[in-house]
């Protein structure tokens, strides 16, 4: 059996790849991938505590991150479609006003 | 249950006149205000006189020894073991002081209806003067301390009030910030003195009371009865109340603002200046008579500063030219001879010269007041003379005062200046031969007194009409900058006498002059009849007997302890000593130790004070009379530059010190810098923090992250860590 320390590894590692893709990536899109690399990687260390404890409690966690996510996803791609239309450009950087 | 009324009816006065007189003036023009004004302000002092009048009946029907009515408005102030009540105290002192207050004030406030004709702050005044004598009642009747003070501080804002009433005049400005701040330094004195008293003795009232259920005698009573002579405590309240005394009776240091005061309209001069506010100082000493007697010390002080300050004054006063300015250092001088008399134990004697002053000298003022009326507004003696020919009235009127304050003899002046000489020579309540050493000042005083009165009297009245040499500089010394009334009359250029709301007054003060001093004329000269001032005074104000010492210091105890718990009249006590057959029934402790060689001695004395008088008349009319406008060594004129002494010391000093210490550094650099460095710490701060809002998403996600780490980090050091290790 594959012991708890590499899920979390893994997890800890995935997590780290978003953060740090949240914090050098420009563009929007790429952000939001890592947003969503950072969620998942949440829920791999949530399914591994549940199945390690033999409590569902955290599988239903995940489902509940999964829905959040799929409804995030839905409105973070209707607004980057709003920024582009506005703005064309998918920088970040470059939509710092709130208002043009 | 009317002693509240002769309080309260020149307050009444006084509001409707203040809030009322400017809708008066608008409504019904100046001379129907000034009517109406005049007849409010007068008929509330006049009530006060009547009723004050016939209380004074009442007490006089109260069997000896039992002469006091209290009544008790309300109780003020009540914190622990500390009472102060709203009560008033009619006693013989205090019946004397309402008596001559009221009598007197009305007669100023008839004479100031005239006087004031034309002024248009004429309601102004009349609320200021009806505030003034309401402050002085209370004053006098006051049961305690507190509300003494009361009176003590409102007396002290009318007098300034009332000095600054020319608005206009920087002058008179000036004179009432000076009067106001000596008063403030006297008043220190005073606050202290009544915390030591209440810390002493555990009340300040005047009478016996009933706090927490326990009887609690007054503070004059426990002192009376109290064993420890000149226990320190008693010394440093006697002396600290004497600080509040020079202030409010201007003795030596704090007399500079009296004379300064003259800046104030003539009747304010009379009635505030002259007659009855300066006396409050008298008042409080003879008040607290029982703790001046049990410290030698304070008695001595008391002799010394007042003859000090008599004869200081009597000499400047001699070499002054503004004919009010003469008035208000013999003013300085007689209270001087007044807390001689308090000092050497002789404080009836004092009580005595402050009633008889209160009458010459308000009519010396009121007399004054006419001639400066008369002379549109001029001050100067050395532009008048020849007087007598305009001015019948007003000159025969001065003439009386004039003969009353030098000690004419069988004037009202006479009899008490009389007294005071005599007690100082033979006082026994200061050490060996200091009372024949302040006799000697206090006789100089007297003959200075005649030879600057015969002076004022030569350079006014008598001589040459002076008036029409010089036309320039016609308002130099004059007083009324606020557009003098004088021009109101239209009389310009030629003297002339004033009406008759204001002569009245005159003759009247006049008839007083002449007559008051007669209640109290000393056994010795009255066919051994005994004083009856004295002896109605005896009650309320203790005294340190003279000459004959056979019972010396009990007196004053038990009398003060008797007629406080309304006991038996005090017991007749026996004297063997030369007894004068003419003794009568009632006349027992006063008649019999005037006794024997005394009277004599006293007799002789009074011979001599009338020759002194006589001397210093004879001499200023000789003099004056061929060196008119003599002038006066400089230093006398300078009046010893006492002025420029407290300038270079006090004045200039602290001036130096707010401007350059306080204002430039305290207040520049160190509050505006303590305030404005505040600011610039924020500003700096904020400077430094705003570097840290860049606008980028990404640095406040990245400052997120390394909080997180740091919360994680913690968590991993102290739970997780020592797990792994295990």
């Amino acid at each position: 059996m594959v012991p708890l320390s590499w899920y979390l590894a893994l997890s800890a590692v995935l997590f780290t790849i978003g953060v740090v893709g949240v914090l050098i990536q420009r563009n929007v899109i790429s952000l939001f991938m890592c947003v969503e690399l950072m969620l998942n990687a949440v829920n791999i260390s949530l399914i591994a505590f549940s199945r390690l404890h033999a409590d569902v409690t955290g599988q239903l966690f995940v489902f509940i991150v999964m829905a959040v996510a799929a409804a995030e996803a839905a409105v973070g791609l209707a607004i980057i479609i709003a920024l582009f239309r506005s703005r064309e450009t998918l920088n970040v950087d470059d939509a710092d006003l709130l208002k043009l | 249950m009317l002693l509240k009324w002769i309080v309260f009816a020149p307050l009444i006065g006084a509001i409707i006149n203040g809030l009322f007189g400017r809708l008066f003036l608008a409504r019904l023009g100046q001379r129907a205000t000034e009517k109406l004004v005049g007849f409010i302000a007068c008929a509330s002092v006049g009530v006060s006189a009547a009723l004050a009048f016939r209380v004074f009946l009442d007490l006089l029907r109260l069997p000896e020894g039992q002469r006091r009515i209290p009544e008790h408005l309300f109780t003020w102030l009540k914190v622990g073991s500390f009472q102060a009540d709203f009560a008033y105290l009619l006693d013989p002192l205090s019946g004397v002081y309402i008596l001559f207050i009221t009598g007197v004030g009305l007669l100023i406030h008839i004479y100031a209806a005239g006087y004031m004709h034309g002024d248009p702050g004429y309601y102004r005044f009349f609320s200021y003067l009806n505030l003034f004598m309401f402050m002085m009642l209370t004053l006098v009747l006051a049961d305690n301390l507190l509300l003494l003070f009361v009176g003590w501080e409102g007396v002290g804002l009318c007098s300034y009030l009332l000095i600054g009433y020319y608005i206009k005049w920087d002058v008179a400005g000036s004179a009432a910030k000076k009067a106001f701040v000596m008063n403030r330094i006297g008043d220190f004195g005073f606050m202290i003195a009544t915390f030591l008293v209440f810390t002493t003795f555990g009340t300040i009232s005047f009478v016996a009371k009933t706090i927490n259920g326990q009887e609690v005698q007054s503070f004059l009573a426990q002192a009376a009865s109290s064993p420890a002579v000149a226990a320190g405590t008693f010394t440093a309240i006697a002396l600290l109340f004497f600080v509040g005394a020079t202030g409010k009776s201007a003795q030596i240091p704090l007399f500079t603002w009296l004379p300064d005061a003259m800046a104030g309209p003539t009747p304010v001069s009379a009635l505030i200046h002259a007659a009855t506010m300066v006396t409050a100082g008298v008042y409080l000493v003879a008040r607290c008579s029982p703790v001046y007697l049990k410290s030698p010390t304070a008695m001595a002080v008391v002799a010394v500063i007042g003859a000090a300050t008599a004869i200081f004054a009597a000499t400047i006063g001699i070499a002054q030219n503004d004919i009010k300015k003469v008035l208000a250092y013999s003013t300085v001088s007689q209270l001087g001879y007044m807390f001689l008399a308090c000092g050497v134990g002789a404080f009836v004697a004092g009580i005595f010269h402050v009633m008889t002053h209160a009458f010459f000298k308000a009519l010396l003022f009121l007399g004054s007041g006419s001639v400066i009326h008369g002379m549109n507004n001029e001050q100067d003696m050395r532009r008048m003379g020849g007087l007598k020919k305009y001015m019948q009235i007003t000159y025969s009127t001065m003439f009386v005062g004039w003969l009353a304050i030098s000690g004419f003899p069988l004037m009202a002046g006479f009899f008490s200046k009389d007294e005071i000489l005599w007690r100082t020579w033979s006082t026994e309540a200061l050490p060996h031969n200091w009372g024949k050493a302040l006799w000697v000042v206090g006789a100089i005083t007297a003959v200075i007194t005649a030879v600057y009165m015969t002076r004022l009297m030569v350079m006014t009245f008598w001589g040459r009409e002076r008036f029409t040499d010089t036309r320039d500089s016609h308002h130099a010394g004059a007083g009324h900058a606020s557009g003098g009334h004088g021009d109101a009359h239209g009389h310009h250029g030629r003297p002339h006498e004033s009406g008759w709301l204001m002569t009245v007054p005159l003759i009247i003060l006049a008839i007083l002059s002449i007559f008051g001093g007669y209640v109290g004329v000393p056994a010795a000269l009255s066919m051994g009849r005994p004083n009856y001032f004295e002896r109605f005074l005896k009650e309320s104000v203790a005294q340190s007997e003279p000459a004959t010492a056979t019972h010396a210091g009990a007196p004053p105890a038990a009398v003060m302890a008797q007629s406080e718990s309304h006991g038996a009249t005090p017991a007749p006590e026996s004297h063997g000593a030369g007894a004068t057959a003419g003794a009568t029934a009632g006349a027992t402790a006063q008649t019999a130790h005037e006794g024997g060689h005394d009277v004599v001695t006293e007799r002789l004395f009074t011979a001599i004070s009338s020759a002194l008088a006589l001397l210093g008349l004879a001499f200023g009319l000789v003099f004056f009379k061929r060196n008119t406008l003599w002038r006066a060594p400089k230093l006398l004129e300078d009046k010893y530059r006492v002025d420029e002494f407290y300038d270079a010391t006090v004045v200039g000093p602290v001036e130096t010190l707010s401007r350059d210490g306080l204002w430039k550094v305290v207040d520049v650099k160190i509050i505006d810098g303590l305030v404005n460095g505040v600011a610039r710490l924020f500003a700096a701060l904020a400077g430094a923090l705003r570097y840290t809002q860049t606008g980028f998403a990404r640095n406040y996600a990245a400052v997120i992250l390394l909080g997180a780490i740091i919360v994680i980090g913690y968590f991993i050091v102290s739970i997780f860590g020592i797990r792994i290790n295990i």
